[in-house]
C-alpha cells in the first residue's frame, strides 16, 4: 500500500485516496456532504454517468466511460468481462481508491445509501470504506499485510470503526474467523499469513469485510486465484453471509459461471461501457448483443458434444485512446452494418425495462430478430 | 497397485499399441531443512501412476494445483527425472537412453507451456525463436529453413512477415500460438501441453483452444493435455484422467465419466465448476469439499481422498477407506475408478445435473447467424485469421496499462 496524495480540481474531480489505515490524513477538503446526512434512499447503490479516465503519456484511457447502474439492498449485481474492459476501475471509482494520478474521475455522480460519495469528505470517506463497503479481491496474499498476525488484520477494523472495548473486539475477531470456517479460530489468531493456505487467507479477507457488517461487499475476482473445489467453497461462504447479514454485493468476474450461479443481475462490460445488463436468467437465455453472445459460445461447457469447435470473437479489444463515435464492440462484430461504424448506439430496453442492450441490430426496427 | 489400465489396451474398436505406456511412475523431491541441508521428508509429486496415450489420442489430465499433474508431464518427456517406474515412448524406455538418443527421441515430442509471456526468451526474435529447435536437431539450414519458419507461423495462424518481431510485442494469445509454433518446428508425435489456455482471456481461450484440435487433425499429433478445468479437457479429449496427491483416481472417456463418475472427488470437482446456465446452477446438487488438499510430503494412509470424501461419511466412515489403498477398478469398457465403493458413487446423483438438465442454448441465436451477411469474396477462415492478426498485432504493441485496455481496434474484415 503506498500514499497517495489528495488532489481536488474542478467541482467534478472529487477527492481520490487509497486505503491507509492508521495514518492520519492532514490534508483537508472541504466536506460539501457529511455522513449525518443522508436522505433515505430507495437503492442502496446508484451509479450515473460515471466516467474513469487515465491520464498517461501516450492519452486519456476512457477505462470507463459513462457508466450507470443501481443496486439494491441485499442484491447480488455481477460486473462481467474480460481483462481491460473495466469492471474492476468502476469498483475503485465507488470506493473513490482509483490511482491518483494517472486516475481520475471526471464525471458522473455516485449515491450509496443516501450518500453522495463523490462529495464526501476524506475522512468520512475512510468511515465509508471498511465500515459499510467491504472489500474482497483477487490476491488474498498481496491484500494482508505479512507481518502482522491475522487476528490483528482482522481486529483492525473493528477497532478503527466499531469502537469496541478490547474485550469485546477479541471476541468478536474470534466469532468472525469461525463464521468463515476457519478451524480453531482462537489458536489461529496469533498466525501470520503466510501459515495459511490459498482458500484460508481469501476467508480471512471475507472476515475483514464482514467484520464491521457492511451494507456493500465489493468482491473483485475473488476466486480467481484459487482451486475449483475451494472457489465452491469460497463463493458459498459468500453466499450464505451475504444473506445472512443482508450485504448487497457487486461481484466482479470474467467467469459467466460464476455469475450464473451468484448473482441476481449481471451487467456485461466491453471497452469501458455496459453494453448489456439483466437479471440472469434474461441475460443467459436471451442475451441480446453479439459480445454478450461471443462469450457464451467461446465458453467449453460440461454439457459440451466432444469435438465440436468452438465459436470465437476474433481480434482483440480496442485501445480505449480516443475511441471513436462508434459501437466499440463493431471491430470484431459479425452481424455490423454501417449504421454501427457512424454512430455509437445507447443503452435501451428489450422487453423491459430492466434488461437492456447497446447494439443497433437488435434494436426494435434492427436487422436481428 | 494400479494395473488395470494397462489392460484397456485391448479394449474393442481401438488399434495399435500405447504411444506412450507409463508404468507405476513415481517422481519424488526431498525436502530439506536446516544449515546441513539435511533431508526431513519427501514430496510424493506423482506416486505411483500407470496409463497409457494411445497414437493420436489426446488425454485429459486434471486435478486441483499440487496434485502432480505438471510433474507427471514433465516426467513424460523425461525434462524430470522418474524416482521410480517406467516411461516407453514408442517401445522405448526412456530412463535407459543416454544423451545422445535421448536428444533424437525428444524431437518426437515437445512441450507447450502454461505462461506466454515466461516462457519466451525476450531478447530473441520470433523467427529465432522458432528456429532454436530447427538448429539444435540440425533439421534444414538456410532458404528452407527460413521457408520452414514462415510455413510454421502460417499454420498456427501469424503472419510470417513477423519473424523479427520480439515476444513483448504480442498479446497472450499471438504469444501461446509462437509456443505452439516452436513446438511444432521438429515435427513432433507427441505435445505435451501444460495448462496451455490457463492464462488466457475467456475469447482467446477459444481460438488457442480450436487451433490445438485443428492441428491435431492436420498432423495427426497425440496429446496429453494438462488442466485444471474439467469443461475445458472434456472439450478436447478422448479420455480423460483425474489426479488427487499425486494418484490417478478416475480415467474414463468424458461422455461416460462426466454423465456418472464412479469417484466421489470426481463428482467434487464436477459440481464445483460454475455452469453458464442460471437453471442447472439453482438445480444441480453441489458438494462442497471441506477443508485443503493434504500435503503431499505426508498423504493419508489408506484411500488419499478419505479425508474430504462426503461419500465416506455418508457411508460411515468404512475401515477399508482408512487402510487399504484402492486400486483403478475397471467400472464399464474404458472406465476406471480407484475406489472401494466406486459402484454406490454410481448410483449417486451428485454434482451431475447439467448433464440431465437441456442447456440453454449458447449465445447467437440460429436467427442471427442466419442473416449474417454473404461474404465478400469468400475468405476462408484462415486467411481470415491471419488478417486479423496482421492488423491487431501493431496494436499489441502497447501493452495494457493499468485498467486500460488490451489491444487497439482492429479493422476485421467482415466474416
Amino acid at each position: 500500500m503506498s500514499r497517495s496524495e489528495d488532489q481536488s480540481s474542478g467541482l467534478n474531480a472529487p477527492t481520490i485516496v487509497e486505503v491507509q489505515p492508521n495514518v492520519a490524513r492532514q490534508i483537508t477538503t472541504p466536506n460539501k456532504v457529511s455522513l449525518r446526512d443522508r436522505p433515505k434512499a430507495e437503492k442502496l447503490l446508484s451509479v450515473q454517468g460515471l466516467s474513469t479516465h487515465f491520464f498517461t503519456p501516450d492519452g486519456v484511457v476512457q477505462a470507463v466511460d459513462e457508466v450507470s447502474f443501481e443496486l439494491g439492498y441485499g442484491e447480488t449485481l455481477g460486473l462481467v468481462g474480460e481483462s481491460g474492459c473495466g469492471k474492476s476501475v468502476t469498483a475503485l471509482s465507488i470506493a473513490r481508491l482509483v490511482p491518483n494520478p494517472p486516475g481520475r474521475i471526471i464525471a458522473g455522480e455516485i449515491t450509496f445509501d443516501g450518500i453522495d460519495v463523490l462529495r464526501l469528505g476524506h475522512d468520512d470517506m475512510r468511515q465509508l470504506r471498511g465500515k459499510e463497503i467491504g472489500f474482497i479481491f483477487q490476491d488474498p496474499l498481496t491484500s494482508l499485510n505479512p507481518t502482522l498476525t491475522i487476528g490483528y488484520q482482522i481486529g483492525e477494523s473493528i477497532r478503527q470503526h466499531m469502537k469496541l472495548p478490547q474485550k469485546a473486539a477479541y471476541d468478536r475477531v474470534v466469532e468472525l474467523l469461525s463464521k468463515v470456517g476457519i478451524p480453531r479460530a482462537k489458536d489461529r489468531l496469533n498466525d501470520y499469513p503466510h501459515q495459511f493456505s490459498g482458500g484460508m487467507r481469501q476467508r480471512v479477507m471475507i472476515a475483514i469485510a464482514l467484520s464491521c457488517d457492511p451494507k456493500l461487499l465489493l468482491a473483485d475476482e475473488p476466486t480467481t486465484a484459487l482451486d475449483v473445489t475451494i472457489q465452491a467453497q469460497i463463493l458459498e461462504l459468500i453466499q450464505t453471509l451475504s444473506q445472512e447479514f443482508h450485504t448487497a454485493v457487486l461481484l466482479i468476474t470474467h467467469d459467466l459461471g460464476i455469475a450464473a450461479g451468484m448473482c441476481d443481475r449481471v451487467n456485461v462490460m466491453y471497452a469501458g461501457r455496459i453494453v448489456e445488463t439483466g437479471t440472469v436468467d434474461e441475460l443467459f437465455e436471451t442475451p441480446r448483443m453479439p459480445y454478450a453472445w461471443g462469450l457464451l459460445d467461446s465458453l467449453p461447457r460440461l454439457d459440451d458434444v466432444r469435438g465440436d469447435r468452438l465459436r470465437t470473437i476474433e481480434g482483440l479489444p480496442p485501445l480505449l485512446i480516443n475511441p471513436p463515435n462508434a459501437c466499440r464492440f463493431e471491430p470484431r462484430c459479425r452481424f455490423s452494418r454501417d449504421i454501427c461504424r457512424e454512430r455509437e448506439p445507447d443503452l435501451t430496453p428489450r422487453g423491459h425495462e430492466l434488461h437492456q442492450a447497446r447494439c443497433w441490430a437488435t434494436e426494435p426496427d434492427g436487422w436481428i430478430a | 497397485m494400479t494395473t488395470a489400465l494397462s489392460e484397456s489396451r485391448d479394449a474393442p474398436g481401438r488399434e495399435g499399441q500405447g504411444l506412450i505406456e507409463v508404468d507405476d511412475l513415481k517422481v519424488h523431491f526431498p525436502v530439506r531443512s536446516g544449515i546441513f541441508q539435511t533431508q526431513i521428508g519427501t514430496v510424493k509429486a506423482v506416486d505411483g501412476i500407470t496409463f497409457q496415450i494411445r497414437k493420436g489420442e489426446t488425454l485429459g489430465l486434471v486435478g486441483e494445483s499440487g496434485c502432480g499433474k505438471s510433474t507427471t508431464g514433465r516426467a513424460l518427456i523425461r525434462l524430470r527425472e522418474p524416482t521410480a517406474g517406467t516411461v516407453r515412448f514408442d517401445g522405448v524406455d526412456l530412463g535407459s537412453l543416454k544423451s545422445g538418443p535421448l536428444r533424437r527421441m525428444r524431437r518426437r515430442m515437445q512441450i507447450i507451456f502454461q505462461d506466454p509471456y515466461g516462457s519466451l526468451d525476450p531478447r530473441m526474435t520470433v523467427g529465432s525463436i522458432i528456429a532454436e529447435p530447427i538448429d539444435t536437431h540440425n533439421l534444414a539450414k538456410g532458404a528452407e529453413r527460413r521457408e520452414r519458419i514462415q510455413d510454421l507461423l502460417r499454420i498456427v495462424g501469424l503472419d510470417p512477415k513477423y519473424v523479427s518481431r520480439y515476444p513483448h510485442e504480442f498479446s497472450g494469445g499471438q504469444r501461446q500460438r509462437i509456443g505452439v509454433a516452436r513446438a511444432l518446428a521438429v515435427e513432433p508425435e507427441f505435445i505435451v501441453c501444460d495448462e496451455p489456455i490457463s492464462a488466457l482471456d475467456v475469447s482467446i481461450q477459444a481460438q488457442v483452444l480450436n487451433l490445438l484440435t485443428d492441428l491435431r487433425q492436420q498432423l495427426g499429433l497425440t496429446y496429453l493435455f494438462i488442466a485444471h478445468d474439467l469443461s475445458v479437457v472434456k472439450h478436447i479429449s478422448d479420455r480423460v484422467a483425474v489426479m488427487y496427491l499425486g494418484k490417478i483416481v478416475e480415467v474414463g472417456p468424458p461422455e461416460i465419466m462426466y454423465a456418472r463418475p464412479g469417484h466421489p472427488y470426481t463428482r467434487a470437482l464436477l459440481s464445483a465448476v460454475p455452469v453458464p446456465d442460471p437453471v442447472s446452477e439453482r438445480r444441480r446438487k453441489r458438494v462442497v469439499l471441506q477443508g485443503d488438499v493434504p500435503s503431499p510430503v505426508n498423504p493419508p494412509a489408506g484411500c488419499r481422498f478419505h479425508t474430504r470424501c462426503w461419500l465416506y461419511d455418508k457411508l460411515g466412515q468404512p475401515e477399508e477407506c482408512r487402510t487399504v489403498d484402492p486400486p483403478l477398478y475397471t467400472l464399464a469398457g474404458d472406465h476406471q475408478a480407484a475406489c472401494h465403493f466406486a459402484q454406490k458413487s454410481l448410483e449417486s446423483d451428485v454434482g451431475v445435473a447439467h448433464i440431465d438438465h437441456v442447456p440453454v442454448r449458447r449465445g447467437t441465436p440460429e436467427a442471427a447467424l442466419a442473416s449474417i451477411r454473404p461474404q465478400d469474396g469468400g475468405v476462408d477462415a484462415a486467411e481470415h485469421l491471419v488478417a486479423i492478426e496482421n492488423t491487431s498485432l501493431a496494436e499489441a504493441a502497447h501493452p495494457p496499462g493499468d485498467g486500460s485496455a488490451g489491444g487497439h481496434g482492429n479493422g476485421t474484415p467482415q466474416n
